[in-house]
């Protein structure tokens, strides 16, 4: 693959700044989403192993 | 068959198994799409390299749509059997199906303006798709709304069944009205009118973005789910 | 038949004993559009040209204002219970507790739209039409309104909810109601875009009670 053909399909015919954007922003987007998804799961599991472990805590006293 | 998950430890176990493969399967597809979308397929001959956009906002259109039906049916079966797992899959479905629905609007903008001339256009299949977008917002924010999740549910649940007419308005605007945005050209009477050379990519990317949203649907359900037995535990410990 | 009547006319009684609730949308009406000519500057072409949208938009918001309070104070008193309880279907209910709502905020935005749309110096040619896609318009939106009020019964911050929920379902009543007047004003049949509005307002009688009363069905669980 030549310099050439490299920057002419980064160049998109010459619109490059509507093509290029749209997968970013569309990568962006979807990968946040699964991100934060994945975080609320956590941080929900994070949390019930927390409170599991206060109850036999005070189960034990 | 429903019922069989509506146990949460049991669908947890489900769900443990299949994200892998939903995992997996949708980056293989969005890979395959994305070389065939960008590398594989070719220019328009109007368009020039615009067209490369449809791949990514048609399958979003798609998604869009698809995820108010489920989420208004999960409604459906949340409000007529209480099904638990209804509730929470209607509640999961709605932040994806805004995202898609967001991607829509700004890829096509994107799309209108090289294609156009306008970023935006009045026409009634962006202004439904745009009201689409507050359906979610407004299912979102209602959801959230209450102190009982259950009241929180139900209420929106009944806002997911009165939006769902925006549904077939959205599909059908295109051949109802005089707009700008183009007629269908895969889903019609007679077969896709788009060559295979290019319908393949679009095809593939609807795929991956299904399996996408069967992904993040699961990711969010287990949240849900593992939130509710904190809940539980917490009122349990306050009322201890 | 008679029960529904007698809840319409409670309802009635408690509005105008409260006359503010009318007073207060038709005020914010008139500031509303009166805002248009302050931001937008004097010029009659332009103001002539954007009367009717402006119009329409302050008469949705407006008519909002009182949608909060349709159920709120009765869900908060134990009323609604009572009223759910009662010989009288919930739907008929809402149609009554609705069609006070549209007397007395509706009723009064379409008598004082003529006279704002003289300040506008909208076209002459298009005032009948204008009170007419009202008269159709407002009850349709206090119809959509009435199921967004059920929805959000004891929730947190419901008055700024309400206008997210309901003013997107208002926007087809927005596009048929200006493209009604705007129509008589170009010289066109305003006809189709009434009926449209008609076709609105009837399939609104025919679901939203039926919605609302699901939803209060649902909260009074």
């Amino acid at each position: 693959m030549t310099v050439d053909t490299i920057t002419s399909f980064l160049h998109m015919g010459g619109h490059a700044a509507y093509v290029w954007p749209s997968f970013v922003i569309t990568v962006v987007v979807l990968a946040a989403l699964f991100v934060h998804s994945l975080s609320f799961l956590r941080a929900g599991e994070a949390a019930l192993k927390g409170l599991k472990a206060e109850d036999e805590a005070s189960d034990e006293t | 068959m429903l019922h069989r998950f509506a146990n949460p430890t049991r669908f947890l176990r489900l769900s443990a198994a299949l994200l892998p493969w939903t995992a997996g399967l949708t980056l293989v597809l969005l890979i395959a799409g994305l070389y065939l979308a960008l590398f594989g397929s070719p220019a328009d001959y109007q368009q020039g390299e615009t067209v490369r956009i449809m791949y990514v906002h048609v399958p979003a259109a798609w998604m869009a749509l698809f995820c108010y039906s489920c989420m208004a049916g999960a409604s459906a079966v949340g409000l007529i059997w209480k099904h638990p797992l209804a509730d929470m899959a209607a509640k999961a479905t709605a932040p994806i199906g805004a995202c898609f629905t967001f991607l829509a609007l700004v890829t096509g903008s994107l799309w209108g303006k090289p294609m156009w001339g306008a970023w935006w256009v009045w026409d009634a299949r962006l202004t439904s798709v745009l009201i689409l977008f507050f359906l979610y917002l407004g299912y979102m924010a209602l959801h959230n709304a209450f102190d009982d999740p259950t009241r929180g549910a139900r209420s929106a649940a009944v806002l997911a069944l009165v939006g769902f007419v925006n549904v077939p308005i959205i599909k059908f605007s295109v051949d109802w009205w005089n707009t700008l945005h183009q007629p269908s050209s895969v889903v019609k009477m007679g077969g896709p009118a788009i060559h295979p050379s290019m319908l393949t990519p679009l095809l593939l990317m609807g795929l991956a973005y299904t399996t996408y949203y069967v992904w993040v649907l699961l990711l969010r359900l287990r949240g849900e789910i593992v939130a509710g037995k904190v809940r539980a535990i917490r009122l349990r410990q306050a009322h201890g | 038949m008679r029960w529904a009547f007698e809840i319409m006319r409670r309802d009635l009684r408690l509005a105008l004993r409260q006359g503010v609730d009318s007073l207060m949308a038709v005020v914010f009406f008139v500031l509303a559009v009166v805002l248009f000519p302050l931001g937008v500057g004097p010029e009659a072409n332009i103001l002539a040209r954007i009367a009717a949208g402006v119009i329409w938009v302050a008469a949705l918001l407006a008519s909002m204002l009182s949608l909060e309070r349709l159920f709120q104070t009765d869900y908060d008193d134990g009323s609604l219970e009572l009223l759910a309880l009662s010989p009288v279907a919930l739907e008929l209910v809402v149609l009554a507790k609705v069609v006070a709502h549209w007397l007395t905020t509706g009723v009064p935005l379409i008598v004082a739209a003529p006279v704002l749309a003289v300040l506008l110096d909208m076209d002459a040619q298009g005032f009948v039409v204008l009170i007419v896609a009202l008269a159709l318009g407002t009850p349709t939106m206090s119809l959509i309104g009435s199921v967004g009020a059920a929805l959000i019964l004891g929730a947190r911050r419901g008055g700024v909810l309400l206008s997210l929920l309901v003013l997107p379902l208002f926007i087809p009543v927005l596009i048929f109601g200006v493209a009604a007047v705007d129509a008589a004003i170009g010289g066109f049949a305003a006809r189709p875009h009434l009926m449209i509005l008609s076709g609105l307002l009837i399939g609104a009688v025919a679901l939203c009670p039926w919605a609302s009363a699901a939803s209060l069905r649902q909260s009074l669980e």
